[in-house]
């Protein structure tokens, strides 16, 4: 098959439960748009969809793939691809929108995604901790981050079966805006597996103790809707603040004061944007990975979507 | 110091733009307890004990009698953010002693009303942080707090948001102000966008004259 053959007949597939149209004409069609009139193919498969989408007076969400190829969530790297997920309900989260009747993160094997359903999709409601079979979902794209997107034509099926979630990481984002007491250059116990934090020169289960230098962040992560409490680890701190052990401990015996660390990490980070990825240890996100975040190129759908409001 | 699991939920910082914040006046405990976290409504329909801004220090000025006090203006692309820090912010009164305007600021604080000379809420921030930051964190504010206002406005319903119910009471229902304000901010960062890519720590020529004296561009005082 050519190329356009190919996508011809999935496009046919598509349609093929509403309206009576073959690959021949598809073809065709798809054919004058990229040899006559130089359109991109991706641009021309669009093109003649919406036109069946129009002749069958449907919407883009109704359209179902013939067969949409069945996913790991970690291999969803496009965005508007209609796949199959097997996966986990991991976490739910608050809707920030009326129009969303559940947001939250979903897994399986491979990883973890966040996932939104609709209200006008009327979909039942997923539960936390069940495992399902997510049927015609559309893949979603937002500054490198993908997520799935249930619609009106998405089948839930629920299993019985557990599914395992990999990588039990999660990635927070927004704005740093506190460094938290018992940041930049501590004291851990070194009593034989204790490594807790000195106060004072004193470990709460071993008391008085000699103790070794260490340096940490332990920070708060906002981005306008929740908070996020967030440790880096002395690797995870010289990487993001550029200051080594070493160096802090020499900037300490300057100041004669342990405390110059953390204010110069604070004036460093405080008021940035960073996200961060790594496993949760109760309320904390362990930043295994950061980065800091630039402004995002949205603000033309954000101009379209301030403009659309009534 | 215990730093575990006993820790109270910490307030969220909103981010609202300075022609929303200066908008708002009303404020509210959600308990009778002494301690509980006032709250300032904003007319969007949201309750905030805290908030994150960014923008442009164009002026500090210490207007304290006895004790230093420092007042700095913080614009953003819709109006000016009023600080204010003294002894109790030791930390914020500093950095507003020691910058030299203009500068890229971010602040997290808390909102504060007070009435003025002649009778009117106005509405102010008390600093918990001060730290310059980059342009490209400044653009980035924006088109995030055009993002969070515009969830605000999508999310006002009188049925179903008693927030929305209670700014619909104090300021009216009519939220075109907030809308529009929220279209020019992101216009306005469409035409600067250049800063954030070529000269990162550089404040846009408007906040300066040709003295280089930071000239702010929103005039009158914090009621305005």
């Amino acid at each position: 098959m050519t190329e356009l053959q190919t996508h011809a007949a999935e496009i046919a597939e598509q349609f093929s439960d509403h309206i009576d149209v073959s690959t021949d004409e598809i073809e065709a069609r798809l054919e004058q748009l990229v040899t006559e009139y130089k359109v991109p193919v991706s641009e021309a498969k669009r093109s003649v969809t919406n036109s069946y989408l129009d002749e069958a007076d449907l919407d883009r969400d109704e359209l179902g793939r013939g067969g949409a190829d069945a996913v790991l969530v970690d291999e969803i790297d496009q965005d508007e691809q209609w796949v199959d997920v097997t996966v986990k309900v991991v976490d739910l989260w608050e809707p920030r929108s009326d129009s969303i009747s559940q947001v939250g993160l979903v897994g399986d094997e491979s990883g973890r995604i966040k996932f939104v359903a609709f209200e006008t999709s009327e979909l039942d409601e997923l539960e936390e901790g069940a495992s399902y079979k997510l049927g015609n979902v559309v893949t979603d794209e937002y500054q490198g981050d993908y997520s799935i997107k249930l619609n009106r034509t998405t089948t839930i099926t629920e299993l019985d079966e557990e599914i395992e979630v990999g990588d039990n990481s999660t990635t927070v984002e927004g704005a740093l805006v506190d460094v938290q007491s018992g940041s930049g250059l501590i004291k851990r116990c070194p009593e034989e597996g204790c490594t807790r934090v000195l106060q004072n020169g004193r470990c709460s289960e071993h008391g008085e103790v000699d103790g070794e230098f260490d340096l940490r962040i332990k920070a708060v992560i906002d981005d306008g809707h929740e908070v996020h409490d967030v440790i880096f680890n002395r690797e995870a701190t010289e990487e993001l603040t550029g200051i080594e052990l070493e160096g802090a401990k020499q900037q300490a015996k300057d100041a004669l004061d342990t405390t110059v660390v953390a204010d110069g990490i604070r004036t460093d980070i405080v008021g940035r944007y960073y996200r961060v990825t790594g496993p949760t240890l109760g309320r904390y996100v362990l930043a295994n990975e950061f980065e800091s975040l630039d402004r995002p190129a949205e603000t033309d759908s954000l101009l379209s979507r301030a403009r659309s409001l009534s | 110091m215990s730093t575990d699991d006993s820790v109270p939920t910490r307030e969220v910082a909103h981010r609202v733009f300075a022609g929303e914040f200066n908008d708002a006046s009303y404020t509210f405990k959600e308990s009778d307890d002494d301690r509980a976290p006032v709250y300032l409504l904003l007319p969007s329909g949201a309750k905030a004990n805290r908030v994150f801004f960014v923008g442009t220090l164009t002026e500090t000025d210490d207007v304290g009698n006895d004790n230093e006090y420092w007042q700095g203006r913080i614009v953003d692309p819709t109006g000016t953010f009023f600080v204010y820090a003294g002894q109790y912010q030791p930390e914020a009164a500093s950095m507003l002693r020691e910058l030299e305007p203009p500068a890229y600021v971010a602040v997290v604080g808390k909102p504060r009303t007070y009435e003025t000379d002649d009778g009117d809420v106005a509405v102010s921030v008390r600093p918990e942080s001060i730290t310059t930051v980059d342009a490209a964190t400044r653009d980035r504010w924006v088109s995030e707090t055009a993002e969070r206002t515009l969830d605000r406005i999508d999310g006002f319903d009188e049925e179903t948001n008693e927030y929305a119910r209670m700014a619909s009471e104090q300021y009216g229902d009519d939220l075109s102000t907030h809308k529009e304000t929220v279209i020019s901010a992101l216009e306005s960062l469409d035409g600067d966008g250049d800063s954030s890519d070529e000269s990162a720590d550089e404040v846009p020529d408007e906040f300066v004259d040709d003295s280089g004296q930071a000239d702010p561009p929103v005039d009158g005082s914090p009621d305005a």
